[in-house]
């Protein structure tokens, strides 16, 4: 009886009780480390926790809109985030050596933000109503609107958001049925266009940080430190850890970035393999849960579009981790629910609301 | 199998119209996102395979590094250059010593630390202050000096109890010795430890390392020679901030080997034949301006002072009246006298003021015009009729007197400047003087009064307001001696790299030469300090082997009432006059400058001109007092090098 009551609570509501408890359960997890990383300092871990809350709203508030209205909206979005970009492009605001924002002087924001949110509902919108799995044709022209704002923002440039987006581009490209042939295919492409995109795309900062990731000691006082230090830092803990806010690293200053994209490292180092292996199955579980939900959306815009959201969390989940243990290169991208600031954990948050809008509002089980 | 149907059915309804199959399409939809979970899987496997990596299987490294976490810097401090004489006599040098270091942080219990080492060896309070001083300004995990010079028996007793000492070491160090004590101090200097006051301006990078600096004398003049160029490890130490390894390293460059141009026997000569006086010797090579001899007595050991000499010893030597840390030929002042008349001669050559063969009456006295005081000639009874030669070889006074007031205290003011008076003559030497040539500016600004014509005349016999250095003196008449050509006295006579055979010389630096109107001005005056030697005032001080040219001078100390009369057998020690002396030899050829300053020694031509005559003897005929010499003669190869 309870239950019964506790569900339909839940479908009135339009949550999903599972990924909720997940996300709650991380970001939760995020504001105790966030106490240790940042010296025991309340004010950072109260502006997160305002963040984080204002995410669980836009979530929530997301979550009742029907997905039809997201459909609806789909194309205009995209539109618009493009001429954004390409407004971007002329007036941009430069910070930090980048064009990324845009001031409509009461607020700056940044436009490729809305595009990790409007490519994949572009992308779910175009094959919508196209026979699956896509004829070549439409793969083209799916690839042309993930290409557009990536490289409009790679421009910018913002390699981590550039390779958010066209991530989320190819996974529905992927996610749509793309032939294996033609995946292979671009997958010996990129390897026979690598070279040439180091030689005359590549800013140096980004070859640099290629390079150092490569070998991170070749430069130990300058970009490689980050990656020392952080390695330092994930394997003193060992594998119960030195405990909560005993980290040595992060609280002795060592460790650079460590409330941010370096969160993960002062994490592992409290909480050592056994909680790193906590929260990377906390992700997992999070990822599966939303795939799930994805298969069980009633038509191919639900699905595309939930796919290529989850995915796009899991970019964030594993370059992140990768990056701080010195498996993958240095790309700023946050740990998704983890690291302090708002800009991404919004976006993430709202990604949420429409994956749960989708399962919720959908027909009939199919199954 | 099933996973691949997708890509592998041929789309054989290409060219129909396709219609979307809505359940077909979640089927597809379906396999892939199995795939795609599949996928993430493995990615999250790996991370997780990877902080395996790093914190089982790397644990410890990491653990270490963390722990440690810092690359630390060590600086290797080079070894100082070594000081030699002219021939390759050796001056100075370092030797091994042992000095106790306390790491504060591995120490953990400081105070039972040091009283675990006081229980073992002696330790001032003075050590443990300087220590904690010393420890306030370094961070913990670096060593500090708490001990030196320990001694074979203290490390042995240390080292048995080391175990019970955390953060305690012995360390090897290198010391500075200077063999000879005290023959050649004034000129050599000393190293002492850095203080305060140098530390603040010291370039840490250059001295982080190092504990001692050059505090006088050669030492200081040239720190930075001497030094060399502090080099550095990198290494990774482990928790406790022991090195393990060396990451990189950056070795020393040793300080530069110095040879002065002191020949030491000359320098024992001098400083012999000073004995018993307090006073100074500078003999100088006219023809370079390389310091032969720089003597200065009493002098002083300076080996206590290298690594801090003990209060009550200081105190002694701070103390003591003949003031032996004084450095008198470089910063004694004293009126020189009548050493500078060949200088007024030739002012008033030069001026036209008088002419070789013009004479002054002297009657034992002279008065201003228009009367007022009386000055005295020092031979009371007068020289009658004196011309310029005679005035030399007799030191008249009164002739000067005239002479300097024909002249004007600008004009002597201005001439005798040429020659270094009134300002530091630059030798290569920390703490030279300029003593004073008085001028009416001077005066007027220093004492707020007019100068009158009484000024002049005490000025022109070099009483009075004028003060000058045993340098500037022997400088003086090293120009007189090249008939203006001008060298700034030197004391570095060649470098040498560590490690090198071949030394590079130091150049003769030229100053520009004092130039009259007629060169003959020139002979006019030295053969009238020819004659102060063969005949004159130094008349017993003359060599039968080579010809001297002089000139005495006897500075009054205080000021004799206008009718009292000088008696040396009446007076104090302290009030009796200074002996003075300056010459050049051989006339032909001058090869060597003297000045000589006996304080309170009563008459320049008694007492200072014989000091010279010793000096000048050896030099000129490589005579030395076999006695005075035991252990400074010149190594056999540098003989027979210089006779090539």
């Amino acid at each position: 009886m309870n239950r019964n009551k506790f569900d339909w609570l839940l479908r009135l509501l339009h949550l999903d009780l599972l990924l909720v408890l997940g996300l709650a359960a991380v970001s939760g997890l995020g504001l105790v480390v966030l106490y240790s990383a940042g010296g025991q300092n309340w004010n950072l871990v109260a502006g997160q926790a305002m963040r984080l809350g204002l995410g669980f709203a836009i979530m929530f508030v997301l979550s009742q809109i029907p997905p039809s209205y997201f459909r609806f909206w789909s194309a205009w979005l995209y539109l618009a985030g493009t001429l954004l970009l390409l407004a971007v492009m002329v007036v941009g605001d430069i910070s930090k050596g980048a064009q990324r924002w845009l001031d409509l002087g009461v607020l700056r924001f940044q436009p490729s933000e809305i595009m990790k949110l409007a490519v994949p509902m572009m992308m779910a919108w175009f094959f919508a109503d196209k026979p699956l799995p896509p004829r070549l044709l439409h793969l083209l022209a799916g690839a042309l609107i993930t290409v557009i704002p990536f490289i409009l923002i790679a421009e910018q440039p913002d390699l981590g958001t550039a390779l958010v987006v066209g991530w989320a581009g190819a996974v529905a490209l992927f996610l749509a049925g793309l032939s294996w042939i033609i995946l292979f295919g671009l997958v010996a492409l990129v390897v026979g266009v690598v070279p040439l995109f180091w030689t005359f795309v590549m800013h140096d900062y980004q070859r640099q940080r290629v390079l150092t990731f490569l070998n991170p000691e070749s430069d130990p006082l300058g970009t490689g430190y980050h990656i020392i230090q952080s390695k330092i830092a994930i394997g003193s803990g060992g594998i119960y850890g030195k405990g909560w806010l005993n980290g040595t690293q992060s609280h002795l200053d060592f460790l650079p970035e460590g409330t941010t994209d370096f969160i993960f490292a002062a994490f592992s180092e409290e909480f050592g393999l056994v909680g790193g292996c906590i929260l990377l199955s906390l992700y997992f579980l999070i990822i599966a849960r939303c795939l799930y939900m994805a298969t069980r959306a009633g038509d191919t815009y639900g699905r595309l579009l939930s796919g290529s959201l989850t995915l796009i969390f899991f970019m964030y989940a594993f370059v992140n981790s990768g990056m701080v243990c010195g498996l993958l290169p240095v790309v700023g991208l946050p740990l998704p629910l983890f690291s302090y600031g708002g800009t991404s954990l919004v976006t993430i948050m709202a990604g949420f609301g429409i994956l749960m809008s989708i399962y919720s509002h959908r027909r009939t089980p199919v199954r | 199998m099933k996973l691949w149907r997708a890509a592998a059915k041929p789309p054989i309804d290409k060219l129909l119209v396709r219609e979307k199959d809505n359940a077909a399409e979640s089927e597809l939809f379906f396999r892939r996102v199995l795939i795609t979970l599949l996928a993430i899987f493995l990615a999250l496997l790996s991370v997780s395979g990877r902080l395996v990596y790093l914190q089982v299987l790397n644990h410890d490294r990491f653990n270490l590094l963390s722990d440690s976490n810092r690359v630390r810097l060590l600086p290797l401090p080079p070894a100082r250059g070594f000081i030699y004489d002219r021939n390759g006599v050796l001056l100075a040098e370092n030797l091994t010593s042992y000095h106790l270091e306390v790491t504060p942080e591995q120490a953990k219990d400081l105070e039972a630390v040091l009283a675990g080492i006081r229980d073992r060896i002696a330790l001032s309070d003075a050590d443990i202050e300087r220590f904690r001083k010393l420890a306030r300004r370094t961070p913990p995990y670096n060593a500090t000096p708490l001990r030196f010079q320990l001694t074979d028996e203290e490390i042995a007793r240390l080292a048995i109890d080391m175990y019970r000492l955390p953060g305690v070491e012995i360390k090897a160090d290198l010391t500075r010795r200077y063999p000879l004590k005290a023959l050649g101090v004034h000129a050599l200097g000393y190293v002492g430890r850095i203080d305060e006051d140098e530390l603040r301006k010291l370039d840490p990078g250059q001295y982080s390392g190092s504990t001692h600096i050059g505090k006088t004398g050669v030492e200081r003049f040239y720190e930075e020679m001497l030094h060399g160029r502090a080099g550095y490890e990198q290494v990774e130490t482990n928790a406790e901030g022991r090195p393990l390894r060396v990451l990189s390293s950056t070795p020393p460059v040793s300080g530069k080997n110095i040879y002065l141009s002191l020949d030491m026997r000359l320098q024992a000569i001098a400083e012999d034949a000073l004995e018993g006086h307090n006073g100074a010797i500078v003999a100088i090579d006219p023809r370079s301006g390389e310091v032969l001899a720089l003597a200065s007595q009493p002098t002083y050991d300076p080996n206590p002072f290298v690594n801090g000499i003990d209060f009550a010893s200081y105190r002694k030597l701070n103390t003591s009246k003949d003031r032996p840390l004084l450095n008198r030929a470089l910063r004694g002042v004293y009126p020189p006298g009548s050493t500078i008349k060949p200088m007024m001669a030739l002012a008033g050559l030069e001026y036209g003021v008088v002419s070789r063969g013009s004479s002054v009456f002297c009657a034992g006295v002279y008065r201003l015009p228009g009367g007022g005081r009386k000055f005295h000639d020092w031979k009371r009874s007068g020289h009658g009729s004196v011309s310029m030669d005679r005035s030399l070889a007799q030191s008249c006074d009164v002739y000067y007197y005239d002479l300097a007031l024909n002249l004007g205290i600008d004009r002597i003011h201005e001439f005798l400047g040429k020659f270094s008076m009134g300002r530091p003559t630059g030798v290569d030497l920390a703490g030279e003087k300029g003593a004073l040539l008085p001028s009416r500016q001077w005066k007027r600004k220093i004492k707020k009064q007019d100068w009158y014509g009484g000024d002049t005349l005490s000025a022109g016999i070099g009483q009075g307001l004028f003060l000058a250095t045993p340098m500037q003196l022997a400088h003086s008449t090293a120009i007189i001696s090249q008939r203006g050509d001008n060298y700034q006295p030197r004391i570095l006579h060649a470098t040498q790299d560590t490690g090198a055979k071949a030394k590079t010389l130091a150049e003769p630096r030229k100053l520009p030469p004092v130039t009259l109107k007629n060169a003959r001005f020139w002979d006019a005056v030295i053969t009238g300090m020819i004659h102060v030697v063969e005949g004159g005032t130094a008349h017993k001080s003359r060599s039968p082997r080579y010809r001297i040219a002089g000139k005495t001078g006897t500075a009054q100390v205080f000021t004799l009432g206008q009718n009292e009369r000088y008696n040396a057998k009446r007076l104090a020690k302290h009030l009796l006059d200074h002996a003075l002396f300056i010459a050049f030899a051989p006339v032909d050829d001058p090869r060597i400058a003297v000045a000589v300053i006996a304080e309170h020694g009563g008459g320049g031509s008694a007492t200072a001109a014989p000091l010279a005559r010793k000096v000048m003897d050896a030099y000129l005929l490589d005579k030395y007092d076999s006695a005075l010499i035991k252990g400074i003669e010149p190594a056999q190869d540098v003989l027979r090098n210089e006779s090539e």
